[in-house]
């Protein structure tokens, strides 16, 4: 008996330690990074961290920081778990000498949780490609920055190839088009613009939710065998995009014919189903897969200097790249916000003017080794995209190959759906929009 | 030495029948819930409140709604989570369609919500009993998740079936501050386990527990097996549903069908087998023992300054905490509490224990 309290009293010590967090040094930004190492999601989170480790590491490495500024950076499992995920925020918002310069969610779930209190705690969130659709609209989402795309633009771009495809938006009448999604906010999210699509162009929409993780899908394909869809478009994560193309392969339907979201294009997403997956197409978020320039510098600061945190032949794939743009929007944030408010670490706030502000023109791209892989970027207070374009990459069963040109989602369709959507945001949460000086 | 009750007479039928006979336990819980309420604000930091005191006791809530259930009236139920569902999902729709009512009179309804649900629910417990009868439950768990999933008007019609509360007032306080919601969140758990500490020691609390230890046996001596059960799953379900209300409104802001999947049911039944089926005070160990650990080992390196990878640090995490449960059940299968009774024992008898 008493044994028993004894190792009880133990494990209450152990447990007992204070919940206290070490202090930073000053001259110092902290950047708190939310990322999934381990879970059902682990596949496609580990190369989009490794991303945005290794491109803190090599500005401090390179350049000695932001302006002098040391980047300090601190990983937090989230498993892509909200609760988990808000943990995290809560744990990481406070730290360094002027707080989290913003947050990267990656997650749409952990996105809309902490939309709710990123204008609380004055801490931007870098939603780049994901996240609520609406949430460009900077008048009313002031802390959301769903950079380079949201997934209305991406469903946009889609219907836009499948149209040029087909010969214009008016052969597409009487088509059927199937929605594979995650059962989730993330699945969900294009399902207004597909909607809205359909009834201007009258073809039909079938929507075909597959739930968390994404490992049964036999009965969703099932249906698509029935009903032979003439395209269908993927909106998975993980190892639902995966499964879904061997499933496609199971029931015969041509690979040539789906549509994934630039989250369900990447090398995790086809390199399982081997062969079956050449034909399988994405959307990209403007990059697609290979090195390029920047990579001269990455392999000369970084992983020369044995400070790489993935593999060097890692570092040409399609999230990899992802987690590194997605590392120099938030670091090129914080740059510009240094031209108006100093040298110095940047508080929140300060971060979100510069992130509203941000102009990544081409020379800028160029000069920062990203020339080939993003097109300008340009943010204002009504528009936190700052850009709508992307093409289709198409898996050739080795490599992922860009095979369309440009598309830019069309801003008449998405507008009125994200000032629509927005506003009844705004109405039901009380919020003011601010006025945006007209641009 | 100091924990003795030698010399407290009881001297009237009240005294014998008070929740805590013995002063010093009296004094002890007094003490506690007065630095709840008044050293707690003062000390803590934001984390602190908003990532371990609220989870915590909004879990609690639910754990001593499920103990109900489970511990005192022996009927499994997996569809914890379903009914936190039906209990945020109702609050989210009251405070939408009816904003002129009050936030406390939106948690109570969306109680009444979820214990509609559970009495419904409840019914296959009539015929089905043990195993058979979770499986029943976990029906209703996959069943209400559906629903929030699928039926559009339950989400306002929120494109991405994502919703999110707005500002919350009370009385025209606003409550927006962790300590805010942190007070409003404790009365309501001080309320709520008192009620249920009274309710078990009851006469219907007796007559959850004859059901129980012998449902045929507690028929024979007059215990109606319809009322005890379906009161035992209203209540519970009530408690689940407020606790799924505050869970959305007070932790979250902005939830999915995905905050109340099956994992919120299991974790809320590992929190009353650990803490101890059957007991309020085990109720609270098992939330913060569920809750608390698997932070504390994520974060447990980083004190120690041991540098190790994220992912190696959520994997250890998870073995460890796998670990701890099992430890924690071998050293004692009755749960948390039991080990406090044991203490209690113990320190009744030092420091000269024979």
């Amino acid at each position: 008996m008493s044994r028993k309290i004894q190792v009880f009293a133990v494990a209450l010590v152990l447990g007992g330690a204070a919940f206290t967090a070490p202090a930073l040094a000053q001259n110092e930004q902290f950047i708190p990074n939310l990322v999934y190492r381990t879970g059902a999601y682990a596949p496609n989170g580990i190369p989009f961290a490794n991303g945005v480790a290794d491109y803190y590491n090599l500005v401090n490495e390179r350049d000695g920081g932001i302006n002098g500024v040391k980047i300090v950076f601190e990983e937090c499992d989230t498993g892509y778990a909200t609760d988990r995920g808000v943990e995290c925020y809560e744990r990481l918002k406070g730290k360094g000498p002027t707080g989290a310069a913003y947050v990267i969610p990656l997650s749409t779930g952990i996105t809309y949780a902490l939309t709710e209190k990123a204008p609380v705690d004055k801490i931007p969130i870098i939603s780049m490609g994901y996240g609520r659709a609406d949430s460009r609209d900077g008048s009313v989402y002031q802390w959301n920055f769903p950079m380079v795309g949201t997934y209305w633009t991406a469903a946009d771009i889609i219907l836009q190839h499948i149209a040029k495809k087909e010969g214009g938006f008016d052969k597409l009448k009487g088509k059927k088009v199937a929605l594979v999604y995650h059962d989730s906010p993330y699945g969900k999210e294009p399902i207004t613009l597909l909607q809205k699509r359909a009834s201007m162009h009258s073809f039909e929409l079938m929507l075909l939710p597959v739930t968390h993780p994404g490992v049964e899908q036999k009965a969703t394909w099932l249906q698509i065998r029935q009903n032979r869809p003439d395209y269908v478009l993927l909106w998975g994560w993980g190892v639902m995009n995966s499964t879904a193309i061997k499933e496609a392969v199971a029931v015969a339907y041509p690979r040539e014919k789906m549509y994934g979201v630039w989250w369900s294009g990447a090398e995790p997403d086809v390199r399982p189903a081997e062969d079956g997956a050449k034909g399988y197409n994405a959307a990209t978020l403007q990059h697609s897969a290979g090195q390029f320039k920047l990579h001269e510098d990455l392999k000369k600061f970084v992983y020369d200097k044995g400070k790489g945190v993935a593999k060097w032949d890692e570092t040409g794939e399609v999230l990899y790249i992802r987690g590194v743009i997605n590392a120099m929007l938030g670091v090129e944030g914080i740059r510009t916000a240094q031209e108006k408010y100093g040298k110095k670490p940047m508080t929140g706030e300060q971060v979100r003017w510069g992130l509203e502000n941000l102009n990544l023109t081409a020379a800028r791209i160029k000069q920062l080794g990203f020339e080939g892989v993003l097109q300008p970027i340009k943010l204002s207070c009504s528009d936190h995209e700052g850009a709508r374009t992307g093409r289709i990459q198409t898996w050739d069963g080795k490599n992922w190959k860009i095979t369309s040109d440009w598309y830019t989602g069309d801003d008449s369709v998405i507008g009125p759906l994200v000032k629509e959507t927005a506003a009844k945001y705004a109405a039901e949460k009380k919020i003011t929009p601010v006025t945006c000086p007209a641009s | 030495m100091f924990y003795r009750e030698a010399g407290q007479f009881k001297t009237t039928y009240n005294a014998d029948q008070a929740i805590f006979p013995i002063s010093q336990d009296r004094w002890f819980v007094t003490a506690v819930v007065l630095f709840a309420f008044l050293g707690v604000p003062l000390l803590a930091g934001q984390y602190l409140f908003t990532e371990v005191l609220i989870p915590v006791l909004i879990l609690a809530i639910a754990a001593i709604g499920l103990n109900i259930l489970t511990g005192y009236c022996g009927q499994l139920s997996l569809g914890t989570g379903g009914f936190m569902a039906v209990g945020a999902y109702a609050a989210y729709n009251l405070a939408l369609r009816l904003p002129e009512l009050n936030i406390i009179v939106v948690f109570l309804l969306a109680g009444v919500m979820a214990m509609l649900v559970g009495l419904l629910f409840g019914l296959p417990s009539l015929r089905i009993k043990g195993f058979y009868l979770a499986v029943a439950t976990l029906a209703s768990q996959f069943f209400l998740e559906w629903a929030f999933a699928r039926v559009k008007w339950f989400t306002n019609y929120a494109p991405s079936g994502s919703v999110a509360v707005g500002k919350i007032e009370f009385f025209g306080f606003p409550i927006e501050t962790p300590m805010q919601k942190y007070l409003f969140v404790l009365t309501l758990v001080v309320v709520f386990a008192l009620v249920a500490k009274n309710l078990v020691r009851s006469r219907i609390g007796r007559m959850w527990m004859a059901t129980r230890d012998m449902d045929i046996a507690a028929e024979i001596i007059g215990i109606r097996p319809l009322t005890a059960k379906l009161s035992a799953f209203a209540i519970s379900s009530f408690y689940i549903g407020v606790a799924g209300a505050l869970w959305g409104f007070l932790r979250l802001g902005a939830w999915e069908p995905l905050a109340f999947d099956i994992n919120r049911s299991f974790q809320v039944l590992f929190m009353i087998i650990i803490g101890g089926l059957g007991s309020i005070l085990g109720s609270f160990l098992g939330a913060a023992f569920i809750v608390l650990t698997p932070i504390f080992l994520n974060q447990l390196p980083s004190w120690l300054g041991i540098p190790l990878s994220t992912a190696a640090i959520s994997h250890i995490e998870f073995m460890v905490f796998g670990a701890l449960i099992v430890f924690f059940l071998i050293i004692e299968p009755h749960g948390l509490a039991r080990l406090w009774a044991i203490g209690k024992e113990k320190l009744r008898l030092w420091p000269f224990p024979y």
